[in-house]
């Protein structure tokens, strides 16, 4: 089934077209890889899935729903969840806290849960701790529960931000280079994580640059260029089409 | 073990401090040192909740002392014209503020940083001059009286009835704070755009701690209101919202003690300075005011209590190396 | 008819004040993201300053107008490196908050000395009469004035290598400083700029009126609105801005009511940024 698709996704800034016409889709339980060289328009076209820019033209489709131009934190509770490039994360509060918050959207205690001290408010407290637990213990990062995000090594900070992702329970979950800035030991944490998320059956859609990383990853990849889907389908196939090779040079391992 | 004991240990001492203030006579507290108490705890009250939108949310508002203004004059005009019963009136001036407030964050809260400032401030400058203008409203000149309900006509009895309302206030946020709503409103601080990513309404919550800290803000217009016995056009000035956030910053934003200290230690020494400056220049205490407030935010951003926390963890951490003897990095 | 060109001539000399020190305010919030708030502080010394060389050391107007351009270009290259540099790379706020902690200092400082309002004799005193307008020859000097000092700046930002500069910062801080640009000294002259701008304006303006201490306040929240509006770091903005405030303001207070007339720009404001939250034009984000 599919779980989410994209058709002809375009995304103008004054005269530059970042995203240009779009089209893919993602099957669900799958990891589908979107590479690309630097500016190709991999990140822009997270931030139109996700709804921090709207779209010029195009649809998001997303389990059925159309989701186009929804605003951020809709999309959100809707079900698909994101890390950033430069990792996002809210820095001078504890890794625990950043955790918590990640569930909130998923709680419903406000105001007067606070000021008529309600059980709902307790319950959902409690939850959220528990669930808290369980994701510093998939994602390792137990030692840190009490050290400030900022603080934190800056591979561990990647998977907190996994982490948070993964806090809202999300069917869909878009990576942005989760592997940035990370050196080669650890980037193979990341894989193992990245993987460990799909045997949950969360959908997994990751921009990566490490090519030989995504290749042995990725159940299907899509390739930009110039904010032009250049290719798409199994690794094997992405990695043998010629205009990927132009716009690699040939950098591509099976 | 000793951890669990010293705050709340700390927080009983204050409080027993401050119900014993009345009757301190020896140290030399008469009838203008409870006053001055009084209006310095109402101050402190104002300064809570700005804190909440600012140290909480993020947001420097300049229209609280508009909003102390509408407060104090809801109050006044429910309780004098209409002549409603003082436990009618004074929630019903805090909810008229919260009201207003709405009506100001809808179109407001979309805009950021600097740009809310001016646009906060700008209200209040209209709100200021609607009063200075519309006699009808403000009375003028003459202003407002307030009636001041049997109960507290005595000094003391509104020192505790105010003193009361601190304390609630403090309870309320320090819930609030602890809360999933107090997490909520302090990702909206520390990473708007990543708490919207995350499916946290940013809009929804920053309105909603607006309205609350407009509540507040009515609430402790409203004591200046009662404690002073009459109000005029000038309580709505925008001067107010200046000092407010002075006395939010000085004393520490985002911490709940911060606020408190700034305003009743900063209101005690314009009070104290008044009478010991030059004769007649009595108006220089403010250029001190003025270069403190711009030392503070130069070398001590997280304001006294922000960074006496800091300096407590400093020293913690230098002690624990001593004693180990580790090298830490 | 001749009325209303009598308060068109009018708003064209209040927007020629608004202009003045709003392109100050532009430059500074544009260029270095600084929340200049005392600004109209700034403004407000200009003009006790020319009452202090003026009336007080007897010096002609048009020397003392230059006298106090010189030195508020001093005074504001000094507030730059005391107050504001310290505070580079912490959030906006804080520069905005030590803005009000300078003002307070400033205002009181006057007060202090001298708190009742002042006034400064015009050195061209006859009333111009042509086209069914009258007017005071002073409001000329500030029409006139305004537009020297409009078309210099436009000449020092175009035509020369530090307008070039500053020009090149407001649009890219740090891609100006890995080609060697010194921001401490691009800081430096926009502050310097600026100041002397609103100190021309200050001077100008202070035969027409009295001189306060707290003349600066409104005038500085109605620069903010207009650079704002106008979008922050743009020039045209602020000029275009600035006199339309002047005219909007004169013709409120001549149709509607003089006692709102402060209240008018504000109303506006908030209106604006209730539609487009990051003002009208786009300035730097």
């Amino acid at each position: 089934m599919t779980l989410l698709r994209v058709e002809g996704l375009t995304r103008l800034f004054g005269g530059l077209v970042a995203v240009n016409k779009v089209d893919f889709e993602v099957p669900e339980g799958n990891i589908v890889g979107i590479i690309g060289p630097n500016g190709a328009g991999k990140s822009t076209l997270f931030n139109l899935i996700g709804g921090s820019i709207p779209p010029t033209s195009g649809k998001v489709v997303f389990g059925g729903k159309e989701i186009t131009g929804w605003n951020p934190h809709h999309v959100a509770r809707e079900g698909i969840a994101r890390t950033f490039q430069t990792t996002a994360l809210f820095e001078e509060l504890p890794v625990y806290v950043n955790l918590v918050i990640g569930r909130r959207m998923r709680t419903r205690s406000g105001l007067w849960d606070v000021i008529l001290h309600t059980p709902r408010l307790r319950r959902e407290k409690n939850e959220t701790t528990g669930k808290v637990m369980e994701v510093l213990e998939f994602t390792g990062l137990g030692q840190y529960a009490n050290e400030p995000a900022g603080s934190i090594p800056q591979e561990a900070q990647k998977r907190l931000a996994i982490g948070v992702a993964l806090m809202g329970d999300p069917r869909l979950l878009l990576l942005d280079e989760p592997t940035g800035g990370v050196g080669m030991g650890e980037t193979d944490n990341i894989i193992a994580l990245i993987d460990r998320i799909r045997a949950m059956g969360i959908t997994v859609c990751v921009i990566e640059h490490k090519m030989r990383m995504i290749m042995s990853l990725a159940d299907r990849i899509v390739a930009l260029n110039f904010g032009v889907k250049i290719a798409e389908g199994v690794p094997q196939q992405v990695c043998e089409d010629p205009s990927v090779i132009e716009a690699y040079l040939g950098e591509c391992i099976a | 073990m000793m951890k669990k004991f010293t705050k709340p240990g700390l927080y009983l001492l204050l409080l027993g401090l401050a119900v014993a203030f009345p009757w301190l006579k020896f140290i030399g507290v008469d009838k203008y040192q409870i006053r001055i108490m009084t209006l310095a705890m109402a101050w402190a009250i104002a300064a809570l909740s700005l804190n909440l939108i600012l140290g909480y949310t993020g947001q420097a508002s300049l229209a609280q002392g508009a909003f102390m203004g509408i407060g104090a004059y809801s109050f006044g005009i429910l309780a004098q014209r209409a002549g409603l019963n003082f436990w009618l009136a004074l929630p019903l001036a805090c909810l008229i503020t919260a009201f207003i407030g709405l009506l100001v964050g809808l179109p407001s809260l979309r805009t950021k940083g600097p740009y809310f400032a001016i646009v906060t401030l700008c209200f209040n400058v209209i709100v200021f001059k609607v009063f200075e203008n519309w006699t009808w409203l403000s009375g003028g000149i003459q202003g407002q009286v307030v009636p001041q309900p049997a109960f507290l006509v005595q000094r003391w009895a509104r020192y505790y009835f105010v003193l009361g309302c601190l304390v609630l206030v403090l309870v309320v946020m320090h819930f609030i704070v602890k809360s999933l709503l107090g997490v909520t409103l302090m990702s909206i601080r520390s990473n708007e755009n990543l708490a919207e990513a995350v499916g946290i309404n940013t809009f929804r919550n920053k309105l909603l701690s607006f309205v609350v800290s407009c509540f507040i803000v009515g609430l402790a217009g409203s004591l200046l209101a009662i404690e002073n016995g009459q109000l005029d056009f000038t309580i709505t000035s925008y001067l107010y919202s200046f000092y407010i956030l002075i006395y939010v910053l000085i004393g520490g934003a985002a911490t709940l003690a911060g606020p408190v200290v700034g305003a009743i230690g900063l209101y005690w020494l314009l009070d104290y300075m008044k009478k010991v400056g030059i004769k007649g220049v009595e108006e220089f205490r403010y250029l001190i005011f003025g270069l403190i407030l711009i030392l503070v935010v130069i070398y001590l951003p997280r304001g006294v209590v922000g960074g006496t926390k800091q300096f407590w963890e400093w020293a913690k951490t230098r002690f624990k190396k001593k004693k180990t003897g580790e090298v830490l990095e | 008819m001749s009325f209303f060109l009598n308060q068109l001539v009018i708003g064209v000399q209040i927007g020629s004040q608004y202009v003045m020190v709003a392109l100050g305010l532009t430059l500074i919030f544009g260029i270095l993201d600084i929340s200049h708030f005392a600004h109209g502080h700034l403004y407000m010394i200009g003009a006790y300053l020319l009452y202090i060389v003026m009336v007080l050391g007897g010096i002609n107007y048009w020397l003392a107008l230059i006298i106090c351009m010189a030195v508020l270009a001093v005074a504001g290259v000094v507030v730059e490196r005391t107050v504001y540099r310290p505070l580079r790379g912490t959030p906006q706020i804080n520069t905005f908050i030590a803005a009000i902690g300078l003002i307070l200092m400033l205002e009181t400082l006057v007060r202090g000395i001298q708190p009742k309002a002042l006034s400064v004799p015009k050195p061209i005193d006859t009333t111009l009469r042509f086209a069914g307008i009258t007017m005071e020859a002073q409001r000329l000097i500030v029409i006139v004035g305004a537009i020297v000092l409009i078309v210099l700046l436009q000449l020092f930002i175009k035509r020369t290598r530090l307008g070039t500069a500053i020009e090149a910062v407001a649009q890219d801080r740090e891609g100006a400083s890995l080609v060697g640009i010194n921001v401490n000294r691009i800081s430096a002259l926009t502050f310097a700029i600026a100041t002397s701008l609103a100190a021309a304006a200050a001077v100008l303006m202070a035969p027409l009126a009295f001189i306060s201490p707290e003349m600066g306040s409104m005038l500085i929240l109605k620069a903010f609105v207009i650079v704002v509006i106008g979008g922050l770091g743009s020039i045209k903005g602020a000029i275009v801005g600035g006199y339309l405030l002047g005219i909007l303001e004169a013709m409120a207070i001549a149709y509607i009511s003089s006692a709102y007339k402060d209240v008018f720009a504000f109303a506006v404001l908030i209106l604006i940024l209730a539609i487009r939250p990051t003002g009208l034009f786009r300035g730097r984000e």
